[in-house]
Order: C-alpha cells, then structure tokens, then sequence
C-alpha cells in the first residue's frame, strides 16, 4: 500500500504553508536496462507496473511514456466502471476488476472518487428484456450483483427519461448492476503511477519508443527517442496504437485503430444520480462530480488516427441523448474530445504472450479499457512474471481467432467490417 | 457604492425604448442594445455571482464571450454569461451558486477552508475509514459542486439544423473581417460572415471612433447590399471539422426561444475572430469591481457606462491606455500602474495631457473591498493606495486560435507578442487581424483584404475587384507588451482562473508536485474546465508553469483547443431528430390497415409491426393463444411485408447463390423455392430465408428482417468489390413489396377462394411451389411456404396492392373464419415448429449449433466454409439447439434463464440458456427454444432452468424442437 | 470529411458504409485455407498514414469503391478506379 495522503497531512500542510509535498511520482533519468520494459504510461501501463513490483516483487521496471502519463484512452474516456459481462472469458476478469476498483484509492493512497452509484442500462422490448435477463441471471450465478426492474421500477429509478407516448423506443424496463459507478480516470493514473514510484519503479515521460531491439525472435530492448534502453522482457499496453508498436517487432494484429468520442456539458447540481445506459443505441451517460454529465456513444465507424471526430456522429450522440433524456435538450455541450481505440473483431482484449519471445501484448481494449485498468495490470504483471496467462486472462490470447474462439459478448460478430 | 454610472448621452444603446426584466426576482431596467451585464452594471449592481469552489463574490470580468463569473439561470437554461444575453421585455435571470444570494452567500464558509482545498485536494483525502467511504463523502461534494439547476423537465422547443454552402466563411466581423467579406464578396463569390456579437464591426464596436464607425457602417451598407453575401449576426462558429465542415451555432434574436445550427460546407474559411484580453494576477483581482481593460472600454463606448469617479488602470502593455484616455475623456479621473519601465512617449504625453497619473514598474499589490472592490493598494516602485470605482486590468492580448487548433494544427507562441499565434492552415484556409496578432486597425484591414485576395487566388477566380478604402483614422502604434504573468507562489488569493478558483498557489503546488505538463497542471488544478473553457486562463497559467519549470512557453506548449468555442445547447445539436423523429419510423404498407382495426404495434428495430390484434385479447398474454388456435385450426393472415426481400438477376444468379447459401442453390428448378442459410467469412451464420427460382436468370430472396439491410450491402460488397465476373445484378425489394402469410389447415380452401382462376392444388402448387399469377392486373407472387408449420402460403405483391389484397383475401374468407394475426403469435408459432429467429441467429451461433449443420453441402464451396470448422466451433461440447419443455404446471418459463444439469451445482455460466419461450396450445404447457451444452444428445434429460433474478429455478425436460408435426404432415397436406 | 463518390462527387461521410482495408487479398471463392482466410478476415495492416481501404456510398448510389486516405490527418489522397 502506497502512503503519505491523508487528512492529517493535509491539515500539516495547510498550517505550515511553506511546506513543500513530495513530487507525486519520482522523474528519474532512464537506465541502460531493466528487468522489464513497458511501453505505454496509461493506465494499464503503470497498473502493471505496479502490480509487477508489488504481486511479484519485480521493481527494476520502467515504463516509458511518449508524452504525459495518462495522455492517451486513460484521460479520454467517459469513466465508467462495471461487470457485467456474460461471456465465460469475461464474466469473472471484469468482477475481478470491480474489486479492485472498490478498494482501489485504499491500495494506492490516492482517492479514486470510485463511486458506486450504479449503472442502469434501459430495454427497449420484451426481447431486450430477455436478453438482459440472461446477462443478469450470468452475473447473479457468479456472484455478480443485478436486478432486473420493469417499466415502473425503471422510473422510479430515473424519472427523467422519456416515458410519453412521443418516445420514439419506449422504456421496457431496465437491468441494473448497483455496485456499478464511475471513477476518476486521472486519480486512477496518477495514483498507480505514484504507488509504483515508491514501490521504485521508473516512470519515464517524453520517452517515445522508436523500435525493437531483437535478437532473433525475442526482444531484448527498446530504442526510444532518449536512447536505447535494454530490457529482459518487453509489455506493450498502448492500445489505440498497438498495430503501430507492434509492427516494430514484425507483428501484424487483429486490430484495427478506430475513434470514440466522448462528451461534457456544463456543470450542473447532481440531476443524473446513475450511469445510465440505452438498449436502443450505443449510448452511456453519467454526471462527474464536479456537475457535468459526461457521455458517448458509438465508434465513428472508419479508421483513423486523428483524435478529432466527425460532427455527423456528434449529432447521432446527441439525439440520443435528447431522446433518451429530453432534458439533456437544455444542458450546455461544453466540450467534446476523441480517443483512438484498438477494435478487435470480437470486440474482447488481449491480455497475453506474443510469437516473439519475451514480448507481452496488453491492447484491443475496444469501449472497455477503463473499467478493466486494474485487473489488466493485474494479469498482464502475471503473464510478465510468469511468462504464461492467469486463469483470469487464459481466453484474452491472440491465436483465439485462428481456434474459433472469439469472445463476443453480444453476439454482432466482426466489428472492424460492420458498422 | 462604487461602480459604474450611465452616462446621459453616447453608447450604442436606444435611451428610448427602456425594457423592464427581472433579476433574482425583482424588477430591473435597461435600454435596447443592453446586455443582462451592462444593464445590472447600469443598476449599480457590481456583484452579481459567487465563485464554484470558494464562493467569492465576484463580478463581471469582461463584456464578451469569454465571461467567466458572470453566469445566471435565463429561464430554464442555467449558466448563461450575461455578457452574452440581450435583455427582452419579459427576461428573467436568476443568479446562480449562492444562498440565499450572492450578496450573502452562506456557503461562503467555503473559503474559510481555502488553505486546505488546493489543488489536489480531493485526491488526497476522503478515503477513510473504510474501503467505500468515498461513497459517504460523494453526495455532499456533489451538492457542492455544479452551478445553476438544470430543470429536469422535457424541453419543447423545437431546433431547427440547416446546411449551407459557401465559397469564402468568413469569422468575425471586425476591420479584418469586413475588408475581407468586402473583397470576397465585390468579387460576386458566395460569402457568409459569421458574428458572434448582435452588431456587426468587432473590436470597432468599442472604440469610440467617429471615423471608424463611418468606415463601419459603409461597410456593412455596401455588404448589405450584395445578394452574394449572407451576414450572420449572433452566430458563433463553434467548430470547423474535417473537410472544412464549420459548424455555427445562431442565438436567437431577444425573445426567441430556439438556437439554431448551420452546418456550411465552407471551399475557404477566412480567420478573423480577434483576440481575447487576458487578466493580471495579483491578490484579490477576483474582486467584482475588478475588469479587463478592454472591458471597460466596451462598456463606455457601447453602454454609455463609466466608473463612478475614479477608475485605476494596470497593464503590462499598450492597449489599456485607449482604455485609461477614453475613461479620462470621459471625465473620470485615472490612474495608471504601468507595470513596465514606462510605456513609449507618445502615450506617455498623451496621458500628461489628460491628467493622469502614471506609476511606472507598478502593479497592484491587493484590492482593498469585500464583496466589491473600494480602494487598489499599487506595489512595486510606487506603493501607495488609491480610492477606486473600477480596476481595469490587460496582462496583453490572446488571439482566439481556438477555430484554427480543431483540424489538429497547433498554435506556436510568439514571444515578441507574448501569445499564441495559429501554427498555421489547411489549404484554403487563410487569416487576419488581432487573429494573427496583427492588433492596428489600418493593419488588420490590409490583412482582411489580402486574405479575401488569397481567397479569390485558390479559388481561381480572376475578377479583378476594387480595393478596400482604408478607414480615416491616423496611422496604428506599434503594439508593446512586456510579459508580466504573475508569479506563481503563495498568494492563495491571486486568482488565475476566476470561474474554477484556481489560483497562482496551485499553480505551484502542481509544479512541487510534479503535475508538469500543461494538460497534467490542467487536470490536476481544474484550470480552464469552466464553462468558459480557460478563455482568460490558460494562457497565463501555462506561462506561469514555463516559468517554474525554467522553459519557454513555446516548449510546455498548450492545453489542446477543443470545440465548441463556446458551449452549446445539446437541443441545438440535435436539431429535430429526437424524441419520435430520433429515428426513422418504418411501416409495413399494411400499417394503415392494421391501425384501423384495432391491433397494438410494438417497435422491431425501425420497424412498427403488428404485434396483436384486439380480436384475439386485451393483453398479448391473452391475444396470441388465441391467434395461435387460429392458425393451428383455422386459418390466419399475417403482414410479412417487413422480411427483407432482395431480386437477384442475370446469368450468373443461380451460380451467386450457390456461392452464398452453404446448401446448394444452383439447380433450384423453376417455381421453386428453397430454406438457405448463409454464413460470414468467419464461418458463423449471417442470415436465414427462403428463395425462390423465378426464371432461369431470376431469384426472388428474402431476409430476416432484422439483416435485411446487411444482406443487401454484403452482396453488393461481393459482387462489385470481389466478384465483379460474374453477371448478376439485385435490387432491393423491401419497401416496394409486401407481403403476407396465409397459415392454417384452412388456407389452401382460402387461397382458392382468393385466386379462383389458379391452380392451387396440392399439385398445382406443391410445398416449396412458387408460381406468379396476375391478379387485378398486377402481378401476384405465390409461395407454398411455412414458418407455423402449417399448411401455408406467402403472398406477395407490389406494396401500393397489399392493402387491397389483403382485404380481399379476409374478405373472401370470410366463411371460413379467417383473421388477422400479430407478430407475438407469428413468433409464438415457429417455436413449437422449431424454427430458429433472431434470438437463436446471433453472431456466436454456428450452422451445427442451430442443428442445421446437415443442410451443408460437402462438396461445394460456399461463403465461410473454411474458417467454420475451426477447432473451437467444432468442439462436441459447444452448446446447440434443443427443444424445452416445462415439467412443472403452473409455473413459468422465462426467456434468458440460464439451463442446468439436474445435479449440477446452481452457479457459474451453466450449460445454456433459454432463447425463445411460449405457451404452446398444442402442448398445453411452456414449451422453449434452447442452447445446451452438447444439445440433443441429452434428450429427454430433465434439466433445471434457474431464474435467479427471480429467485426461481424450474424443471425441464430437454426434448426435439420441433414439438409438433415432426413428420411435416401438415406441411406437406 | 468528405468522401469522393466516383458516381456521385463529394459527399459527406454520413452517407457511406465504411467495408475496411482494401488491400487484403481475399481468397478465389473455394481456395484458401484456414489459415489464409483468417489472416485476411481477422489480420489487419492497420497502418498510420496511407491506407486503401472500400467505401459504399450506402445512402447514395450504393456503390462500392475503394479509396486511398491518409488515416493520421483524415486526408482523402485520391481514389481508386
């Protein structure tokens, strides 16, 4: 457990002005080698890093970071997190990862604002209802909280949404996981990223990976823009670029780098007390604690690097909104930004070893990479260490689609093609 | 009090026409042309709101766009500036963030706590005692947080989005943009001048120029007058887009409710939407009474406002000194704390004529006034205090590169101007004026022109066009500033960023921190996350940390500009496509019919349909065992017209098909037709239908209804982009068909009755026959085929015939008891048949998993044949389809349980799960649709079906789906 | 972004279905093996910068064309008979 914040220091420091806090996290001069190199200072990055040094006492570690920690999906997205998830692969990965968020700004000593408000995702017709239903007697059998509430119940729960006659999908009922909520993506980075500097790892900014140092087929470092670095064993956790960094050790992957955007209003008095979600749509809405509410939708639907989003989507996501919430019609849009997102064709992970010898693949996050931070550390530090998949991630591997065995967890088959 | 007095004569306002508002409740006054802020200024109100965090009194800082205390509720809309809002008869505004009121604000208490509630704060505690304590803390955080009452209620108004096009947008209407719309526009192009302001003329507005306002109004009189020029006032280009897509968002005019939204296609964009004064940061500066510079001039020259008697100027650079002789002009008595060495001589002599006092290498040291400010306490060379009505303040000039950052070209900071400049344009994208950093008039009119004429060059126009006549107005000054930010350091009163309370302290402890990077100092502090979006801020805030950190601003660079430029109604976005219009309704051509005689429709993605009709029951429960009896004894009719339905034709259509279904198509004889199921390239199943052989070179396919769309693309896809030898061509049926389904043991007597001339006997039309008939002159497609399992027939035909034909067919009927039945019968029916739909179709489902694996051809390639049998989707555990039957009476069987063994343990994911339940009335008991581990390898097993949000789990016995007419004796009667 | 219908000129990007990277080559209809057709179906290049990739003007003409564009600047860099 990383240390040092509490009310007590802040009341210290506020009595004695003067008195400098201690640099979050330390800004060393890279080494020559390390015992483990990751390439990437999101937040699946420095998790594991974290989890690298403190499950498997790894600490010689570094991870390198392009530009800013957190710069990349970890500061981008709408901060979401949940299990519900029915698939066999996923079901128990994603729980794992709500437990950790539960007692996530205890471990690292930072408060999170992990906040389990609940998320409620409303059906649009009776066979949504049971399709919903499904997912929740899954989560229900694994231990998983969800109830699943009728048209009333729904509204009980969010009188603002549209119940009049002029919904154009009306609300059927909803399934809801209340141990769902949201979190504070940069705390989350900034709080794993100072946990594992004490813990001694080397956090290294404005270091840009420009290849891979092979040796026949394993990896033995890294060139990065502030020279080489060595390394014994090479993670790559840089989704929405993974195909680019993956190219500089010869592999080709089964993503494809797509655009999500995500929205914010102007801040208001808590109105939205859920993470809401529609069956009708892609379409997820929560309110930050700072008062605006915070929401997306779908991928724009082609590839693309440029974290900028086309307007046409923007008004898909908000006629969503309007339609889903008609008072959202009056709410002030203050802000819209984009993230660059790995698709896969299943739309699930990897989490796994690579062809090349000791070179780690954490990437394909798809829409879901946030929720996942902290159980991906986790399994991916293992994968490291132990140069072999936890239980927990043994289907996220990259032969799956060679073996028929994708993870599709609702059922609409290739992405990257269908829109 | 101190503040501002109106002055009896000048400003831009009609003294005539006074209009009467309400503010917090109470009356209030103004003139027409006065915005909510200069009218409450007018009524000598100075504090007008409280801060988010510490809930300071605070004040108008600016009189535009980038206000960041001034914000009010407007009617149901919450944070509205009132630099921005036109006052109207009837306006009412409330303040926001404060109780009772910003004039005694309880929650002021607040700031006591400042030393504790930097930056960083939150992140730091609220963590204990226990691992959720967060969640104790959270609501009341919440409360705190946010600014005006969002009205949970429906917005009614409705938004209208339009799209233009134009030659030459151009962005702003001061001396830059007018020179430019002038040139683009005498060159007969087609130009839209988009104003954020109500009047046109940008910084013009606020300079008191007799010469200027001349130039001004011959300007826009000339533009008024060219039938190729639109000028938009209230309009605020929000955000430019990939492919010069700009997107204006238009206020409305005063009164009117609804924003409007342009989206213009722009084939060059002209930049000239100026520059943004900047704040000083000193202690106190958020003290309402406490302006920009250019504010203040604003005011005077369009208000008629000025400081009761003494105002205080402190600037680091040339421009607050139109601002200090004008106010002197004025009759005010100024001061001036230069905080440079001295400012040139020109100025220097201008101000001796005037009167006013200069204090060179001076700054303000502290506002001395609680809730507004009274005296200035000058530090530096000079300290003395000054009694003041008005502090204005210019720490230099911001271009607003905010438009010129979305296409992703970054600003470069230019330290002779000590600002952010663009980086640069996309091709046909040009700029001009205080954009540029080019702040004099006679300049920024050259430049204005030059980029029209850079316009007209990429646009290869050759028209020669006459230039722009220059205003009357002296020769510009040179523009001075020696960058004075503020020093970041233990003032916690020294306000950076005035709406998120960030000031010069946090800005420190972010760099103790290590929270180095602009976007870090940023998310760490909340600098520039207001509804003002860091418009005054950033850029002093960024500076600051260069500074900490011993680098260039250029080197720390800047927060990325994001649209919009200024917030905006997510109502306006949408424009009309909510609520019903969210999306587009599809109706069967039965639609009507079905309306009128009594039936409940329920949405099927786009599609309404018939779900059940009034005949049968009140309640679907009630209503589809009914219409399912109908059709088991009698005969029914159902609307089919939303099944996709797709002609393929030429040649090579029978070889297209045989290349598609993975059963063969090829030999299909003529008048028949035949069930095919398609697969992905991945080997799992796409689509289900039946098609029919029409001709040689001729097929009639249908789809499910729900793939219909994807169907029709992907055989586009293969045919254009993979097999364009082959001569086969499809259109799309879907709309311009329809169909229904005539079932039950009844319908060959009711076909017969309908169709008298056609053969429609077992032979003449035997199961899987097809034959087209002309009936009424129109073409009649007849298809022997059965989802129910009954005897059955499709009838398809054009759709403007449905409607009569499917009243033909009732009517004629008739005597045999016929009815219409609904879409929760239709898919009631096919369970008991074993039918798979679209609850089974989903993409995880394989050929062998729905038991279809069979239908296969071994020795043909079709679509997805060799990644089917990749290992996994051939393991003999996979779950496949079986038929459920409850064993319990008398309770129920829900869709979406999850199946068991009988002595398995009730947790995990099970070894299946339920698809499609219904009440069978041949059975007389529940009966469902499965997958299951293994599948009919157990059948005849009992099974348990658990329910756990239910807290139910129930006895099935796992047996064939196909629960009736195995044998398919009905089908083939 | 506008994309150039071959049939129908420049049209917003609203009105095509984006079909993914044109260059990988499918398999003859009936050859190919397992491994093949996964690499075409599930592997893609995915590169930053110039990327051939099929477009079918869906609301349109219903065309499909292949395009060249730059997917780090969204740059259309001419199309493809």
């Amino acid at each position: 457990m990383a240390k040092g914040y509490s009310v007590f220091s802040l009341l210290k420091h506020a009595l004695k002005p003067d008195s400098a806090w201690p640099q979050a996290w330390e800004k060393p001069q890279p080494r020559s080698s390390y015992d483990v190199v990751i390439i990437g200072g999101g937040g699946h990055g420095l998790a594991t890093a974290y989890y690298l040094a403190k499950n498997h006492g790894i600490t010689n570690v570094a991870v390198l970071e392009r530009s800013y920690i957190g710069s990349g999906n970890a500061g981008r997205n709408t901060t979401i997190i949940r299990s519900n998830y029915m698939i066999g692969g996923n079901t128990n990965f994603f729980e794992f990862s709500l437990k950790l968020w539960e007692g996530l700004s205890h471990e690292l000593n930072y408060n999170c604002m992990v906040s389990h408000r609940g998320q409620v995702v409303v059906a649009v017709s009776p066979v949504q209802m049971d399709v919903f239903a499904r997912r929740g007697n899954i989560m229900r059998l694994n231990g998983i909280d969800a109830e699943l509430l009728d048209r009333g119940e729904t509204q009980k729960l969010l009188p603002y949404l549209d119940y009049s006659k002029e919904a154009r999908f009306p609300v059927w009922g909803a399934i809801h996981q209340p141990r769902a909520g949201t979190a504070r993506h940069d705390a989350m980075v900034w709080g794993y990223a100072r946990a594992a500097s004490q813990l001694g790892v080397h956090i290294i900014e404005n270091c840009e990976v420009t290849g891979m140092v092979m040796d026949g087929n394993r990896v033995t470092g890294v060139e990065t823009t502030r020279g080489r670095i060595n390394a014994g064993k090479v993670g790559i956790a840089v989704a929405g670029h993974s195909s680019h960094v993956a190219r500089m050790a010869g592999l080709k992957l089964p993503v494809e780098s797509h655009i999500l955007q995500a929205f914010v209003t102007e801040p208001v008095k808590p109105i939205v007390h859920h993470v809401v979600s529609w069956g009708a749509e892609l379409f997820y809405l929560s309110q930050s604690d700072k008062g605006g509410l915070v929401f997306g939708g779908h991928i724009d639907g082609f590839n693309t690097y440029t974290q900028r989003g086309q307007f046409f989507k923007i008004r898909d996501v908000m006629e969503c909104a309007v339609s889903l919430m008609p008072f959202m019609s009056r709410m002030r849009l203050l802000r819209h930004w984009g993230g660059i997102q790995d698709m896969t064709p299943d739309g699930s992970p990897f989490i796994c070893r690579t062809p090349v010898d000791k070179l780690y693949l954490n990437g394909g996050w798809c829409y879901q990479g946030f929720k996942a931070t902290p159980a991906s550390g986790w399994t991916f530090a293992h994968t490291i260490a132990h140069d072999a998949e936890h239980d927990l991630n043994r289907d996220f591997t990259l032969d799956r689609f060679e073996k028929g065995g994708e993870l599709d967890e609702f059922g609409i088959g290739n992405w990257t093609y269908k829109q | 009090m101190t503040g501002f007095r109106r002055l009896d004569t000048g400003g831009r306002i009609d003294r005539g026409k006074t209009i009467t508002f309400t503010y917090d409740g109470s009356r209030a006054f103004g003139f027409a042309g006065d915005t909510l802020a200069s009218a409450l200024l007018a009524s000598g109100r100075v504090l007008v709101a409280r801060s988010f965090k510490y809930h300071r009194p605070r004040g108008f800082l600016s009189a535009g766009p980038e206000e960041p205390n001034g914000l009010f509720t407007v009617g149901d809309e919450p944070n509205t500036p009132g630099t921005l809002c036109e006052i109207h008869e009837g306006l009412a505004a409330k303040s926001q963030n404060a109780w009772p009121s910003p004039d005694f604000d309880l929650m002021a208490i607040n700031g006591l706590a400042s030393p504790i509630f930097g930056a960083g704060f939150y992140y730091k505690t609220f963590m204990g005692p226990f691992r959720k304590s967060w969640m104790f803390y959270e609501p009341f955080i919440r409360k705190a947080a946010g600014l005006g009452i969002a009205s949970a209620s429906a917005d009614k108004t409705r938004h209208d989005v339009s799209h233009g096009f134009c030659d030459v947008l151009v962005v702003g209407s001061g001396p830059a943009g007018l020179a430019a719309a002038l040139t683009a526009g005498r060159a007969g192009l087609r130009v839209v001048l988009a104003e954020l302001d109500f009047e046109l003329g940008g910084s013009l507005l606020s300079a008191g120029s007799e010469a200027l306002e001349h130039w001004r109004k011959e300007a826009i009189s000339e533009l008024e007058a060219l039938k190729n020029v639109r000028l938009l006032t209230r309009a605020a280009v929000q955000g430019l887009y990939d492919g010069n897509q700009v997107v204006v968002q238009r206020r409305p005019e005063p009164g009117q409710s609804a924003a409007t939204l342009e989206i213009i296609r722009a084939r060059t964009i002209i930049h000239a939407g100026g520059a943004t004064e900047r704040p000083l940061v000193f202690q106190n500066n958020d003290r309402p009474g406490v302006m920009l510079a250019s504010a203040v001039r604003s005011y005077l020259h369009r208000h008629a406002l000025v400081p009761k008697s003494q105002a205080v100027v402190v600037t680091n650079n040339d421009s607050a000194y139109a601002t200090a002789f004008d106010l002197a002009e004025a009759g005010v008595a100024v001061t001036i704390a230069e905080l440079r060495a001295a400012p040139s001589g020109d100025l220097l002599a201008r101000a001796a004529q005037l009167g006013i006092a200069i204090f060179p290498n001076t700054g303000v040291a502290d506002v001395v006034g609680d809730k507004q400010l009274r005296q200035v306490k000058l530090g530096g060379r000079h300290s003395v205090t000054i009694d003041c009505d008005v502090l204005a303040m210019s720490g230099g000039w911001s271009p607003n590169v905010h438009l010129t950052s979305h296409g992703g070209i970054k600003p470069k900071f230019d330290e002779s101007l000590a600002a952010f400049l663009p980086g640069g344009f996309a091709a046909g994208q040009f700029g001009a004026g205080a954009l540029m950093g080019t702040f004099g008039l006679l300049a920024s009119v050259r430049e204005g022109e030059a980029a029209g004429q850079a316009a007209l060059a990429f646009l290869g126009s050759k028209k020669q066009v006459r230039p722009v006549d220059a205003p009357g107005i002296r020769e510009d000054r040179a523009y001075a500033i020696s960058p004075v930010w503020g020093t970041a350091g233990p003032k916690t009163k020294a306000f950076v960023d005035f709406q998120n309370d960030v000031t010069a302290k946090d800005v420190a402890t972010a760099h103790q921190e290590g929270y180095l990077s602009v976007e870090h100092l940023k998310r760490y502090t909340t600098l520039g996350m207001g509804t003002d979006q860091g418009k005054t801020s950033n850029i002093n805030a960024l500076a600051m940390m260069a500074d900490l950190r011993g680098l260039s601003v250029n080197e720390t660079g800047t927060t990325t500009f994001r649209p919009p430029y200024l917030p905006l109604t997510v109502g306006a976005i949408a424009g009309r496509s909510v609520g019903h219009h969210f999306r587009p309704t599809r109706r069967s051509p039965l639609h009507d019919w079905h309306a009128a005689h009594g039936v409940t429709f329920i949405e099927a993605g786009l599609w309404m349909r018939a779900w059940y009709y009034d005949w049968a029951g009140r309640t679907p429960e009630e209503a589809y065992v009914r219409e399912m009896e109908l059709v088991r004894k009698g005969v029914g009719l159902a609307d089919v017209s939303t099944l996709g339905k797709i002609d393929v034709q030429g040649p090579d259509a029978a070889e297209f098909l045989n290349r598609l279904y993975v059963n063969g198509f090829a030999k299909l004889p003529v008048g028949k037709a035949r069930y095919g199921v398609m697969l992905n390239d991945d080997g799992v199943v796409l689509d289900d239908g039946t098609t029919s052989r029409i001709s040689d070179t001729q097929f009639y396919m249908t789809t499910t209804t729900a793939q219909a769309g994807e169907v029709m693309s992907w055989l586009e896809y293969l045919l254009q982009c993979h097999w364009p030898e082959l001569k086969v061509h499809v259109a799309s049926l879907t709309d311009e068909w329809g169909g229904m389904a005539l079932s039950g043991p009844k319908s060959r007597e009711a076909l017969q009755l309908a169709f008298p001339e056609a053969d429609v006997s077992h032979d003449g039309l035997p199961y899987m026959g097809v034959k087209d008939i002309t009936f009424g002159g129109t073409t009649v497609r007849l298809m022997r085929l059965s989802f129910s399992g009954e005897l059955a027939y499709e009838i398809h035909c054009p759709a403007d015939f449905v409607i009569a034909l499917w009243e033909h067919v009732l009517k004629v009927a008739d005597p045999l008891g016929i009815k219409p039945y609904g879409l929760e019968a239709l898919a009631s029916l096919r369970i008991e048949k074993g039918h798979v739909a679209g609850l089974e179709l989903d993409h995880r489902n394989t050929l062998d998993d729905l038991g279809l694996g069979k239908m296969a051809a071994r020795e043909k390639p079709y679509i997805g044949k060799e990644l089917r049998f990749r290992e996994k989707l051939q393991a003999p555990d996979r779950w496949s389809l079986v038929g459920l039957e409850l064993m319990e009476p008398g309770k129920k069987l829900r869709g979406g349980s999850i199946l068991f063994a009988a002595a398995d343990e009730i947790k995990g994911h099970g070894r299946g799960y339920i698809t499609s339940v219904t009440w069978s009335t041949e059975l007389n008991k529940f009966i469902a649709l499965g997958l299951y581990q293994g599948g009919l390898k157990h059948e005849g097993e009992e099974i348990v079906a658990a329910f756990p949000l239910k807290n139910e789990q129930v006895k099935l016995k796992i047996v064939s789906p196909h629960f009736i007419d195995r044998e398919g004796a009905r089908l083939h009667a | 972004m506008r994309l150039p219908c071959p049939y129908c000129g420049d049209r917003d990007v609203s009105e095509f279905r984006y079909g993914g990277d044109a260059s990988r080559q499918r398999p003859a209809h009936g050859a190919g093996s397992a491994k093949e057709w996964h690499d075409y179906y599930f592997v893609f290049d995915n590169p930053k910068g110039a990327h051939t990739e099929h477009w079918q003007h869906v609301l349109g003409c219903r065309q499909w064309f292949t395009l060249n564009r730059d997917t780090a600047r969204n740059e259309i860099l001419g199309g493809e008979e």
